[in-house]
């Protein structure tokens, strides 16, 4: 199947059950959010919880847009080597 | 020269120290720094993941900046990722060069930014449970003196 793909890192992935999940694109923010229930979804929302599409940082997240086949990356802070 | 590796297994970085200056005969020193599992605090293991899209690239931006800052012969990052028990060897950083001050200097600073801001989100088994460790302020402030 080809999907938007979700990774969940650090904590968020012990939020989701998973460390990633397939999720039918297009998909903007609204959509994202749905796709992320309960406490992934305000996890995701917070201001320390960074985006990656396809590997690139997205400086404003509200303003994510993914098809079939990009990556999102949902990226908490990160705790260092 | 540049060597960054992300390490999924164990490594001894006594040897790979050993490994790198004899890359580089013509250095005058190598400075290097080897970071440990802390054997304290009752943890039983630590665990770092990493994001396969940003990670290695981010320590290889880092190696970039610290080569085009100091006059360096060479730069070795080597990064565990994984399950790790205490008294493990977590990092390695080495730089070679002809004089020691752009050394220790480089090894320091690419330390100072593996420590702040590298891809990495780590968690520690305490008594059973593992804990998410949260970013440290002071490894925030460490960043302010580059």
């Amino acid at each position: 199947m080809v999907a938007v793909k979700l990774v969940f890192l650090g904590k968020l992935a012990d939020l989701a059950g998973a460390p990633d999940k397939d999720v039918a694109g297009p998909l903007d923010w609204a959509g994202l959010l749905a796709a992320l229930p309960g406490p992934l979804g305000e996890a995701a929302r917070g201001e320390r919880v960074k985006l990656a599409v396809n590997g690139v940082i997205l400086a404003e997240k509200t303003a994510v847009a993914a098809r079939d086949g990009d990556e999102i990356a949902l990226l908490p802070p990160v705790s260092g080597g | 020269m540049r060597d960054v590796r992300l390490l999924e297994a164990p490594f001894d970085p006594e040897a790979a120290v050993a490994a790198f200056a004899a890359v580089h005969p013509a250095a005058g020193g190598v400075a290097s720094f080897v970071g440990k599992v802390r054997p304290d605090d009752g943890v039983e293991a630590l665990e770092l993941s990493h994001y396969e899209r940003l990670t290695l690239a981010g320590f290889e931006t880092l190696a970039d900046t610290a080569l085009a800052r100091w006059p360096l012969d060479g730069l070795l990052i080597l990064h565990r990722t994984g399950r790790m028990t205490p008294g493990d060897p977590i990092v390695l950083v080495a730089a070679a060069s002809r004089h020691r001050r752009a050394a220790l200097e480089a090894v320091d600073f690419a330390m100072d930014h593996l420590k702040s801001d590298a891809w990495l989100w780590k968690r520690e088994l305490r008594a059973g449970t593992w804990h998410w460790i949260e970013p440290r302020s002071e490894d925030h402030t460490d960043l302010a003196r580059w």
